[in-house]
């Protein structure tokens, strides 16, 4: 079993590897750092907070979110535009040999056309990780992203 | 007597515009961009005879149970009172004019404005000022003054098949003989049980309002901007379906049977964007869903003038609220729905569904990214005016074709009438 520091470490590695992929425009690796089955939704806190089961994005398969990605790449109408995320520090919490939940708030700052840099959401990462036979290959069980406001300007592509 | 400064703005407005000569067909682009027209349309639209959708009834449940919502920029409170009934007022207090309800949603017995403590009961009567008659016999007010003449100002409030709307003004006939007959019967067919809201979400867009109650009766861009429909056959034009309007033109409902699984000729002849693409679903259980209402439509839009959507995409509900929030700024707010019977299928089915709308929707994000190009790709073409010549000049029912912009000719001749424009 690992160390509570490196488990603490092990989990901020995976975010940060997780939005890298993301603002760096990676969104084809973007379903691997998912488990399948799995579970991806975007909410807002006052809907997580009501137990309203409706989300702004729902994916309960990689195949989901794989087809999340074919659409942006190859439907989807919205302007170029990228995202930068900034990770605040998590909070750790063994739930059994293999698996923790983490709950990492963020920050994203969303450029369109490279014009303005401008706050697009904050919120918190709240997740399930499941890691492989001898604590390797951590995927997302379960990533619920919970954003402090309902409100989202002009449109949500990108995932966050 | 002189002229007030609201009609001296309306002739401000009136001789800085005239309309084409074409009439219906062209939208001059002024109309998205003037302040004066935006002030009008406040007063002869939003606060004008029209029904505005408030909120769905069972956001009310019980005695007591109030929300918040908007009539165009009017801070709006719905309130369901100790007797069951409805009722909506102006969400201002009579004193100095703070909001009376902070909150979104909650129960009470009366309301009390915070900055004063002036009390209202639920219909929003004015019950009590604080120390009306001062303290100690000092200060107050003096007794002949009438704060009750100033109080918010109080809606007329009609329930149609679970949907609460609202109007300021004793001219809007009754709510049926202004939804018309092919509106009130597709409403009725989707309210079909007691609703359950699902969840609520909000959209801010860049642009006027009117450019997305065009957008919505737009049936003429739905499978060319909205690629994933086209790939996956949700919707085509050459599928069955038609537009229906009501007499004004302001309401429409534009209905899509489920496709038959032809291939689609006609796109692929014309070489339209929307048919190059040929990806598949890896899994297509996001538009898994089922018959619910019994008719074979997959696709069902419907709008009542001016800013109420209701949709159903397969079994994705919702009602959508369009908020005016300035000449270049509009709130969409979505409010998803069920049924309270829905059985774990079906509630499934509506959440895996909603991935095709809302702000990040499959076949909606688009209109988020399309109407707001219009609001730039005008910006020095004050005196210009779109082409809205699709199907001819005709404000009239399509049963045949979809290719047509007769709903948004239907908006333009409802708000000219009310606009007197």
């Amino acid at each position: 079993m690992m160390s509570e520091f490196t488990l603490q470490l092990a989990v901020q590695n995976l975010l940060a590897r997780y939005v890298e992929a993301i603002d760096e425009d990676h969104l084809e690796t973007w379903p691997a750092f998912f488990s399948d089955p799995c579970c991806y939704r975007v909410v807002s806190v006052d809907n997580h907070e009501r137990g309203l089961p409706i989300a702004l994005i729902h994916a309960d398969s990689r195949g989901m979110l794989e087809d999340r990605v074919a659409a942006l790449r190859k439907a989807s109408v919205y302007e170029d535009q990228r995202y930068r995320h900034v990770l605040g520090c998590s909070l750790v919490k063994r739930i059994d040999a293999r698996t923790v939940s983490a709950a990492t708030s963020f920050l994203v700052v969303r450029v369109v056309r490279a014009g303005e840099s401008s706050l697009f959401a904050s919120g918190r990462y709240l997740d399930r990780i499941r890691y492989g036979t001898d604590c390797g290959d951590p995927s997302f069980e379960e990533k619920l992203v919970v954003l402090d406001s309902r409100r989202v300007d002009t449109l949500l592509a990108i995932p966050i | 007597m002189s002229a007030t400064m609201g009609e001296v703005e309306d002739k401000a407005v009136d001789a800085a515009h005239a309309w084409p000569a074409e009439g219906l067909t062209r939208v001059p682009y002024w109309v998205y961009q003037d302040s004066g027209i935006y002030v009008r349309e406040q007063s002869r639209i939003f606060r004008g005879p029209t029904w505005n959708f408030l909120c769905l009834e069972s956001e009310l449940r019980g005695p007591g149970d109030f929300k918040t919502s908007f009539v165009g920029e009017m801070p709006v409170v719905v309130t369901r009172d100790e007797h069951g009934e409805l009722a909506a007022f102006e969400n201002r207090c009579a004193h100095r004019g703070a909001l009376l309800c902070l909150k979104e949603r909650g129960n009470a017995k009366e309301i009390a404005c915070v900055y004063h403590n002036w009390t209202y009961d639920l219909k929003g009567n004015l019950t009590a000022v604080a120390f009306r008659r001062g303290v100690r016999g000092k200060g107050g007010m003096p007794a002949n003054v009438r704060p009750e003449a100033h109080a918010p100002r109080k809606l007329r409030v009609a329930s149609f098949a679970g949907l609460v709307f609202g109007t300021l003004s004793a001219e809007a006939p009754p709510i049926t003989d202004y939804l018309g007959p092919e509106i009130d019967a597709r409403i009725r067919r989707v309210m079909k049980a007691p609703s359950r809201v699902l969840g609520v979400y909000s959209q801010m867009l860049h642009n006027n309002w009117k450019l997305y109650a065009e957008n919505v009766r737009d049936t003429y861009h739905a499978s060319l901007l909205h690629l994933f429909y086209t790939t996956f056959r949700i919707s085509r034009l050459t599928q069955e379906g038609g537009v229906f309007l009501d007499s004004s033109g302001g309401n429409h409902v534009v209905e899509v049977h489920a496709d038959p699984g032809t291939r689609d000729l006609e796109y692929e002849r014309a070489g339209l964007r929307a048919a190059t693409s040929d990806f598949r679903l890896a899994d297509p259980s996001v538009i898994a869903g089922r018959d619910e209402f019994g008719d074979g439509i997959a696709i069902r839009i419907l709008t009542v003038f001016p800013g109420f959507v209701m949709q159903q995409v397969q079994n994705s509900l919702a009602v959508r609220q369009i908020i005016p929030r300035g000449v270049e700024e509009t709130e969409l707010v979505w409010t998803y729905f069920g049924f309270a019977d829905d059985d774990e299928a079906t509630l499934r089915a509506r959440i895996k569904q909603s991935n095709l709308v809302g702000p990040a929707g499959y076949v909606s994000m688009d209109d988020g990214a399309a109407v707001n190009f219009v609001q730039r790709g005008i910006a020095a073409a004050a005196e210009e005016s779109s082409v809205v010549e699709m199907g001819g000049a005709a404000v009239a029912s399509s049963r045949n074709t979809r290719a047509t912009e007769t709903s948004v000719r239907g908006f333009w001749q409802a708000y000219r009438r009310l606009m007197d424009l």
